[in-house]
């Protein structure tokens, strides 16, 4: 096992819930009920010092079940090691806590994912759509069972024709 | 727009137009009235580099706080990937940062040859470090020209898209595109360096440096320029940390982080160069770090064109890479094999990866989900752009009015990339 996975085991053996080493990248998996104890430790202690959240997203497995997954990237500028933390969301309860308060850039990065796909963080200071528009009411449009085209919402938009002037 | 209708009428202040007024309004305009504003700028306005809405909460000419509006060039990209194969996702890279393709391009492949675990001939990596710098060099070039444009220097326009020019002229003899190049090929690049290009590029840098002088002598100790740029959109390094910046408006903040140095890539490592620093975090650090970052690009490009080896282009694996161009136009098989890997793609492993590269404007990462097949399951891009703008508030607060055009473009965001 990885010395961040161990690290990680030991301080949070309930949130731990499995680590993968591919590619050259270390990924650990915890539950997502200790992403926010995880996080801080990750964070706070000086040995690992994750001190960038490089990227926020989240991927969806309409086949699984939890069927969201949250994916953290992060970055240590002190020890220039990288860590991809997941955690699983299920649909019925689609909800995470938001780790706005340990990292600033979270703020957007999870306005995205809810934008996108509809994953809630809980404590988030300001929860809103951020690419598409206040009002859009199609769904999110990042989930696997939203069709590449959209579902009509364009249609409705007042068109010129062609001898309007 | 005024939040509170109800105000009083304006004051005059009692100086106006007497002969000898004391220019100190705080001392003789006694009744000095603030209004709290509520200003719209955008969503089109000149220098929003794309199309972004600002909502800026103003107590007087001050800024108390400043709402992104976010979307407005969402054209979905990253679903749009999930339907395409990987090299049908190539150009539409070259659609989010427009402003500099062919990093995008270098980025996207690098995530890609990371998931396939392939190995690049030596000459293609030299080939594609020197193409990214070049780019480098135009994205910054871009970047000084607008932003003097911007505060209201125009001439350093003139002067640094005349460099600018030369180099889209040599991307137009390497590919035929000036914009949207789409010249890298996962396992290698589209065309070779020909004896033209090396030449031209020779002569490019041969002047280059007193180029970049010449802009300088423009700005570097231009009162105006200063009185703009110094102590204007000020952040600290641990907030840009937490922020997330990369790139120039990181390194402005005086942290260390570049990933051409971090985690070597290409032929970063078998050059010499250096990362330039800011001291203050303030806009004109960041200035300061892009005119030298030009130098060192050119550093590198000296380098590279001197080590140049011989050898293929591209790794030599026809499950993924095209067949040579001349063959494709006169021999049946090349040409069937050229159509399949354009429709058909490649099939690359299962896994996932993050790659983050060093473009212009920071860290462009990409994360690939993949099942196995030719398309991803999952495309994430991880634009500096947007990670940007999330510090756009934190900088932007307390600053006047007259500044948020500075402090928008000293990020060198470009909505494209942004909104996706």
């Amino acid at each position: 096992m990885h010395d961040i996975a161990l690290k990680i085991k030991e301080a949070c053996p309930e949130g731990f819930i499995a680590e993968k080493q591919a590619f050259g990248e270390l990924t650990v998996i915890v539950d997502r009920a200790y992403v926010m104890e995880v996080c801080r430790f990750l964070l706070e202690e000086p040995s690992l010092d994750f001190d960038m959240l490089t990227d926020l997203c989240s991927v969806d497995f309409p086949n699984e079940a939890p069927r969201f997954e949250v994916v953290y990237q992060l970055y240590s500028l002190e020890w220039n090691h990288r860590l991809r933390i997941k955690a699983r969301v299920p649909e019925d309860d689609c909800r995470i806590d938001s780790v706005c308060a340990l990292w600033r850039s979270a703020n957007f990065m999870e306005r995205e994912v809810y934008d996108m796909m509809g994953i809630s963080f809980n404590n988030h200071p300001d929860l809103r759509r951020i690419l598409m528009t206040e009002d859009y009411d199609e769904g999110y449009p990042l989930r696997k069972d939203f069709p590449v085209e959209g579902r009509g919402w364009r249609d409705d938009f007042d068109r010129l024709s062609q001898d309007a002037g | 727009m005024s939040m509170d209708e109800t105000q009083e009428e304006i004051i005059r202040p009692d100086h106006y137009g007497d002969d000898d007024f004391d220019t100190d309004l705080e001392r003789t305009a006694p009744k000095k009235r603030v209004e709290d504003l509520l200003l719209n700028m955008g969503p089109q306005h000149p220098s929003t580099h794309g199309v972004l809405r600002i909502v800026l909460e103003m107590e007087g000419e001050i800024i108390v706080k400043a709402t992104p509006y976010l979307g407005y060039l969402h054209r979905g990209v990253e679903k749009l990937s999930e339907n395409s194969t990987y090299s049908q996702i190539i150009p539409l890279t070259d659609r989010l940062d427009y402003t500099c393709s062919m990093t995008n391009n270098y980025a996207f492949v690098r995530a890609v040859e990371k998931l396939l675990q392939v190995e690049i001939p030596e000459r293609a990596e030299y080939v594609r470090t020197i193409v990214a710098e070049m780019q480098r060099l135009a994205g910054h070039l871009f970047w000084l020209g607008t932003q003097a444009l911007d505060i209201g220097a125009m001439t350093v326009f003139f002067y640094t898209f005349r460099e600018r020019e030369v180099l889209l002229d040599l991307f137009e003899v390497l590919c035929g595109a000036r914009l949207t190049m789409s010249y890298y090929r996962v396992g290698g690049v589209d065309r070779d360096l020909t004896k033209e290009i090396v030449d031209r590029l020779y002569k490019f840098l041969e002047t280059f440096p007193e180029n970049v002088d010449e802009y300088n002598t423009l700005l570097e100790t231009n009162r105006i320029w200063l009185g703009r740029t110094r102590d204007i959109a000020v952040i600290s390094a641990k907030d840009a940390v937490s922020f997330g910046l990369t790139g120039p408006a990181l390194r402005g903040s005086g942290v260390n982080y570049d990933i051409r140095k971090a985690e070597p890539y290409g032929v970063y490592d078998k050059v010499e160069w250096e990362v330039p620093l800011g001291k203050k975090g303030d806009t004109y650090d960041r200035y300061w770090i892009r005119v030298e970052e030009m130098r060192q690009s050119a550093k590198i490009i000296k380098q590279c064109l001197d080590q140049l080896p011989e050898g293929p282009i591209a790794v030599d694996l026809p499950t993924i890479t095209y067949p040579p161009r001349d063959k494709v136009t006169t021999d049946m098989e090349s040409l069937i094999h050229h159509f399949m890997i354009a429709t058909e793609g490649f099939d690359v492993p299962e896994g996932e990866i993050y790659c983050g590269t060093e473009v212009p404007k920071g860290e462009l990462g990409f994360y690939i989900v993949s099942q196995g097949g030719n398309k991803p399951y999952r495309l994430r891009i991880r634009p500096p752009s947007f990670i940007h703008m999330g510090a756009f508030e934190h900088m932007a607060r307390g600053y006047m009015v007259s500044d948020i055009i500075t402090i928008f473009g000293t990020y060198d965001v470009v909505m494209g990339e942004c909104d996706r």
